[in-house]
């Protein structure tokens, strides 16, 4: 799960890690009512979008720039009010863009340096890594594959916590001053504490700055949440905003489904993650497209094939349906009374192919043969693929 | 032989009374493995039974072991117990732990594995269908079968398989026995970011042993885990081996069902992963359709009798 950065500028002064004093909004009242909390002179107004590239993003109108540093108050406000309501489509939105429901305005601080840190899993030792490079505000991937000595790691031991030694490792390592040392080490280690403590799978703040008093700010952060941790916060679940995500990933999630969109157009709906992945695959590999990730998991109820196939005619561009369902303890037949009671519910009128293999797998066939729906019947992965891509295709 | 288990092995199933570890007990029982005990806090001295099956329930991990002698571990616990389930069959000296849980939370694994460091207790999964060693008896029973997986699919015999997902892997196996072949033992290593056992522990078992005469690695997308185990049996692994990679199509950052199938850059996406098994010598399934003739492509260019 991940959550607005003005969600995360809140969490990190809760925790301590400094940070510009921000104030959020979301409505014309709102944003007056924020901006009176600002002093006259420099104010930044950001757009809460869940994607990144904000800054040099552009809105569907025309207007440039989800992220403005503005002179005075009132270009603050000029400014919200073209990005609120409005659509920004940045590299990371796709070309829909986001709806603009939030924005943050933040105190501008000019930053003398800027700097890169974060604290993510590794998973190669199976430990948090804290990241930090003195290279801020640029792509970090780029970063590490050009001059990879600009980056710098500490693997955190999980029975001692983060010890004194790898903060002022990492503080040399970032040429911090003494007086910049001493701000940034309490920031490490707050932050540090936070995404032990509410268990993120990762926290970025890119930048990290110094200003001209020493004081080092996160000037943005990233908060991702570990899912299966959320059942012991529910503090960050009330963070989610379900206006940032697919609808039909929302109510996918109600019945327990995991379902992720793509932009093809052949639905899957598979049991099991793995297979439910090459189940995409292999719809490429023979020249056609999936429309979605959808696992129903091991023991796929009747209701949820039914909420399944829902979701799946959700998306427009649907033309094709692929089940695809390795019955290894479930019995086939129930499943494919399943699909039969599925497919008279909804109506269904696209093409449908079935593969269906495992525990008592004939009488899942014949009940599927019987129905007198147009339901096509694959043997083998392969051969269910093929006729659902050519299917499609026609 | 087999690796990690054999049908002699006694086994305790933790969360035995609950409904997923109680119909995964039977099932097991019913494939002929030694299911010796159960454990549920505040059950013990009572029963699980099922047909002429009565297995004992104890309060703890340590007195089930004691008392039955059992060596290793099926964990069914929920998901924000079942780190401390496992800690405690550590604790109890069991030789293999196998958690098939999913939904335990990374920080909770990254303590179980730190705490497990120096212990001789090996654990696998979490979020994993667990092991089979097929049996000699009709649908394979007999054998050892510990977890989720469906045992009828197996049969005796010497490819193993070691994958991180659950219903990939009895594709896998299906292929196998349907091309006549059997299996020394599958192991289903998990989806998860933090795991105990990784494929290359398990790829180094079946190298060292004599029965298993091929080898199906399957992977997915996320971490580094297949190449490394790549990378090793390019320079040490003699049997053929063939390997497939889910999640070609899978979009960047995103989550795909299981935690740890998520592509965080440019190494761990699927066209990476199977560049790397090319290039030491991986026969690579184009489709998962294409699992076992993979294998047998491989294993007549190496000339060698999977049967």
């Amino acid at each position: 799960m991940n959550i607005h950065e003005f969600q995360a500028n809140a969490l990190f002064g809760k925790y301590g890690v400094p940070a510009p004093k921000g104030v959020p909004a979301k409505t014309v009242a709102e944003i007056d009512a924020a901006l009176a909390q600002f002093p006259e002179g420099m104010v930044v107004v950001k757009s809460q979008i869940h994607a990144g590239g904000r800054g040099k993003g552009t809105f569907t109108d025309g207007y440039k720039g989800g992220v403005k540093v503005c002179k005075t108050k009132t270009d603050a406000r000029e400014a919200a009010l073209k990005m609120l309501g409005n659509t920004l489509v940045t590299l990371q939105t796709g070309p829909a863009g986001r709806k603009v429901q939030t924005l943050f305005f933040t105190e501008a601080c000019p930053p003398k340096k800027e700097y890169y840190l974060s604290i993510l899993l590794d998973r190669a030792s199976s430990r948090p890594v804290i990241v930090a490079s003195t290279e801020g505000g640029m792509n970090i991937e780029e970063v590490a594959k050009a001059t990879p000595e600009k980056i710098h790691k500490v693997f955190v031991d999980p029975a001692y916590g983060l010890a004194d030694f790898q903060v002022r490792q990492l503080c040399f390592a970032l040429g911090f001053n003494p007086k910049e040392s001493k701000e940034a080490a309490k920031l490490i280690r707050n932050l540090y504490n936070m995404f032990w403590d509410v268990d993120a799978s990762m926290v970025e703040i890119n930048p990290l700055i110094t200003t001209a008093d020493d004081r080092v700010l996160a000037l943005d952060a990233k908060v991702g949440f570990d899912d299966n941790a959320l059942f012991r916060h529910p503090e960050i679940v009330a963070l989610r905003d379900f206006a940032e995500e697919d609808p039909k990933e929302t109510e996918a999630s109600k019945h327990e489904l995991s379902y992720i969109a793509l932009d093809g157009n052949i639905a899957c709906l598979v049991n099991g993650a793995g297979l439910a992945m090459s189940t995409m695959d292999i719809i490429k590999h023979f020249g056609g497209n999936p429309a979605n990730f959808l696992d129903v998991g091991g023991g796929a109820s009747k209701e949820q094939v039914v909420a399944a196939f829902k979701i799946i005619l959700g998306d427009k561009n649907v033309k094709g349906i692929f089940v695809n369902i390795f019955g290894g303890i479930m019995d086939c037949n129930v499943i494919a009374a399943g699909i039969v009671e599925a497919v008279k519910e909804v109506g269904l009128k696209l093409p449908l192919v079935v593969r269906l293999e495992g525990n008592n797998v004939v009488a899942g066939k014949k009940t599927l043969a019987d129905s007198g729906l147009p339901i096509v019947s694959g043997d083998s992965m392969a051969d269910a693929a093929q006729k659902i891509v050519k299917l499609v295709a026609a | 032989m087999s690796i990690l288990v054999t049908p002699e092995t006694k086994i305790l199933v933790q969360g035995i009374t609950g409904e997923f570890g109680g119909r995964h007990a039977k099932l097991s029982l019913d494939y002929g493995t030694k299911v010796v005990a159960g454990v549920t806090p505040g059950k013990g001295g009572q029963f699980f039974e099922h047909g002429a099956h009565k297995v004992p329930i104890f309060n703890t991990v340590a007195e089930a072991a004691k008392a039955t002698g059992a060596t290793v571990s099926a964990v069914f616990v929920p998901p924000p117990f079942a780190a401390d389930a496992i800690l405690e069959g550590v604790d109890a000296g069991l030789v293999l732990v196998i958690a098939i849980t999913e939904g335990i939370p990374i920080r909770d694994m990254v303590r179980v594995k730190r705490a497990m460091q120096g212990k001789k207790t090996r654990l696998i999964g979490p979020n994993c269908p667990g092991i089979v060693t097929p049996g000699t008896g009709e649908k394979s029973t007999g054998g050892c079968r510990i977890g989720i997986a469906p045992g009828y699919i197996h049969k005796k015999g010497h490819v193993g398989i070691v994958s991180r997902s659950g219903t990939l892997t009895y594709e896998a196996v299906w292929q196998v026995t349907c091309k006549g072949l059997g299996q020394t033992t599958c192991v289903g290593i998990g989806g998860d970011p933090v795991n105990g056992t990784s494929h290359l522990d398990v790829i180094k078992m079946f190298n060292d042993d004599p029965e298993t005469k091929g080898i199906i690695m399957i992977g997915e997308i996320g971490g580094n885990a297949e190449v490394e185990a790549a990378r090793w049996i390019k320079e040490h692994c003699k049997k053929p081996v063939a390997g497939f990679i889910a999640g070609a199509t899978a979009p960047a950052g995103r989550r795909m069902g299981h935690a740890g199938a998520i592509v965080g850059g440019a190494e761990d996406t699927a066209a990476a992963k199977i560049a790397v098994f090319k290039e030491c010598g991986i026969e690579v399934a184009a489709t998962p359709s294409d699992m076992a003739d993979a294998l047998l492509r491989v294993a007549a260019a190496k000339k060698v009798n999977l049967a």
